[in-house]
């Protein structure tokens, strides 16, 4: 810190404004459990789309003298096999792949309706407000499941990856009443502020001062939820998967990986371990890394 | 105040009709019924089976006859279990559910409570990281993983507790220690999460200050005074919490071999047991406006500010 002052004095040209994001970055690169999940994250992204391409077996290849062997350097069945015969790195990889695939979409789905939702009813309050959030509170009080199987039976499909989308569809369905509460608390705080009023001054009509002027500026809690939620929808979707309403063979997850190993707990354990620990890293990576973001963008809680 | 809680209970019956007309939209907006997924059925036969459930009327119709039966305590008939009513399947799962959730919730609030006060006032000490480490993993941890675990150290390697079941030859509490463990788990990691970041913001309030200055001593000051404070983001967070882990758990019923209403639950929203679910999702909407009301009345009581003079 002394050095990047004395940098400071030495060469007074270098001197740049730091932004609120440029702030951020900086806090949260100091935060060392931030960083390191920062590195895990960017880790299981980078297994999750290149690992199923190069690993040496695919996920359906089936071994019928191979079955249930435990993880051993033979053919190089690191993990193990499951009880079908089929190489457990592969499938790992996969199902990692598809988890992580659906915690972002469905995130995005519930980003895209809880901001553009709470921003409306929170910058144009009075009975817009009412109405909208009553419905919020409504749908808060069904249960999360209930939803979930009623837009699942809505549309059923044979087709796998149809399915997969409609399980993201579903899931940020119910994920975005969260999103709309918090948007619409920071809305009504910003909705009185100076930048606002210049907004209208000079023109801007309603919807465009939401998008193009409030919701820039409710990101930071935004991002920070986001985060936090993909861990939660990871885990939504194990609870669908053991249900049996989620991922359908061929495709698997990690959640369905897990209950499938659950059940095979006592005869092949590397079947539950290896989907559980990878979980685990996943979710703990993501929490770590949405903490982090949370301190380095509220200077408050400091 | 009791004028206010009334109001309030007033409020919640538009609150409960919207739920029942958006549940009632939701179920028929699905192709198929409860008779459809079954096996094949003459057409003669399902068509008498709807009329005799009135599945043939008009929604608005179907809805007005439902709340004009839920206004004499009549939740209706279920359509899958024949011989049962949808109050007799619930009366027999919601009493397990019901244990299990207020358990977890005592639980919950005794450990993960202590646990965030010694965080506290270690804030950013190993045992403040180590607390918070836990909870984390605590959040992390499906109930899909651990149930499956503990059944197997605990209840088949170790023989220390029965590994599922419960009220099987009698009422014992060992049947209850490890699904309410599995229940709490998450419900820990939260409230002790909760409960550092609201005693660390108490401690460092004027009010504290203020005690200390008149000279109590340190463990009055924190029981009298920095508790109560602390303690309101974990009411908040109670009530629905409460509400939610009360009305069933599919997963730990199924792991551990329980009767309650959140497998009921699941079963019959596959299975299109319409009445059924309507019923467990009014009891799931009632006690989350119940527990709400009893979550702010706690917060009236406790906070100093909100007390009326």
């Amino acid at each position: 810190m002394s050095d990047l002052l004395y940098d400071d004095v030495e060469m007074p040209r270098k001197i740049r404004g730091r932004s609120l994001w440029d702030d951020a970055r900086r806090r949260l690169m100091r935060n060392p459990a931030a960083v390191v999940s920062l590195y895990v994250v960017a880790i299981l992204v980078l297994a999750a789309i290149f690992g199923p391409i190069l690993w040496i077996y695919k996920i359906d290849e089936i071994f019928r003298d191979r079955v249930a062997i435990a993880p051993t350097l033979d053919h190089m069945h690191l993990l193990g096999t499951d009880t079908e015969g089929r190489d457990i790195v592969a499938r790992m990889l996969f199902g990692l792949r598809i988890s992580l695939l659906v915690g972002v979409a469905a995130t995005i789905v519930a980003l895209s309706i809880g901001v553009a939702y709470g921003a409306i009813a929170g910058f144009f309050g009075g009975v817009v407000d009412e109405v909208m959030m009553r419905f919020v509170d409504v749908l808060y009080a069904i249960p999360f499941i209930f939803f979930v199987i009623v837009l699942m039976t809505l549309i059923d499909t044979p087709d796998p990856f149809f399915k997969l989308m409609l399980i993201f569809m579903a899931i940020g369905a119910v994920e975005w009443l969260t999103m709309a509460r918090i948007v619409r608390g920071q809305t009504i705080a910003l909705r009185h502020k100076e930048f606002v009023e210049a907004a209208r001054a000079s023109g801007a009509k309603p919807l465009e001062i939401v998008f193009r002027h409030i919701v820039p500026n409710v990101l930071g809690p935004v991002v920070v939820y986001a985060t936090l939620n993909i861990p939660v929808i990871i885990l939504s979707e194990s609870f669908l998967s053991f249900i049996g309403l989620g991922v359908q063979e061929p495709l698997t997850s990690l959640g369905r990986l897990i209950s499938d190993g659950s059940g095979q707990m006592i005869n092949a354990p590397w079947m539950l371990v290896t989907p559980a620990v990878t979980m685990l890293i996943t979710l703990l990576a993501f929490n770590f890394l949405g903490d982090g973001l949370r301190d380095a963008l509220d200077p408050k809680d400091r | 105040m009791l004028v206010q809680a009334l109001r309030r209970l007033l409020v919640a019956i538009p609150t409960i009709l919207a739920i029942i007309v958006a549940c009632f939209l939701l179920m028929h907006a699905a192709p198929g019924g409860p008779f459809t997924s079954q096996r094949q059925v003459p057409e003669v036969i399902e068509k008498r089976l709807e009329q005799h459930y009135g599945l043939d009327l008009p929604i608005a119709e179907q809805i007005v006859r439902y709340v004009g039966g839920l206004a004499h305590g009549d939740l209706g008939p279920s359509m899958k279990y024949r011989d049962k009513t949808v109050l007799q399947i619930i009366e027999e799962g919601a009493p397990t559910s019901a244990i299990l959730g207020v358990g977890a919730m005592v639980l919950a609030l005794l450990v993960g409570g202590g646990l965030g006060i010694v965080a506290a006032f270690r804030q950013n000490r190993t045992l403040d990281y180590a607390v918070m480490a836990m909870a984390i993993i605590g959040v992390c941890l499906p109930a899909l993983v651990v149930g499956p675990l503990l059944q197997m150290l605990l209840g088949v390697e170790l023989h220390w507790l029965p590994s599922g079941g419960l009220f099987r030859d009698e009422f014992a509490l060992r049947y209850l220690v490890l699904p309410v463990l599995t229940l709490s788990l998450p419900l820990i990691a939260v409230v002790s999460r909760l409960m550092r970041a609201s005693m660390i913001e108490a401690l460092r309030s004027n009010a504290i200050r203020t005690a200390r200055a008149k000279g109590l001593p340190e463990w009055q000051v924190i029981i009298r005074h920095a508790l109560p404070i602390a303690l309101l983001p974990i009411v908040s967070y109670a009530g629905p919490a409460l509400a939610g882990v009360m009305s069933g758990s599919f997963v730990i019923e199924t792991v551990y071999q329980l009767p309650g209403i959140g497998k009921q639950f699941v079963l019959a929203a596959q299975q299109r047991d319409y009445t059924l679910v309507m019923g467990v999702v009014l009891i799931y909407s009632f006690l989350i406006i119940l527990f709400n009301l009893g979550s702010d009345i706690m917060y009236r009581v406790l906070d100093p500010r909100t007390r009326s003079t």
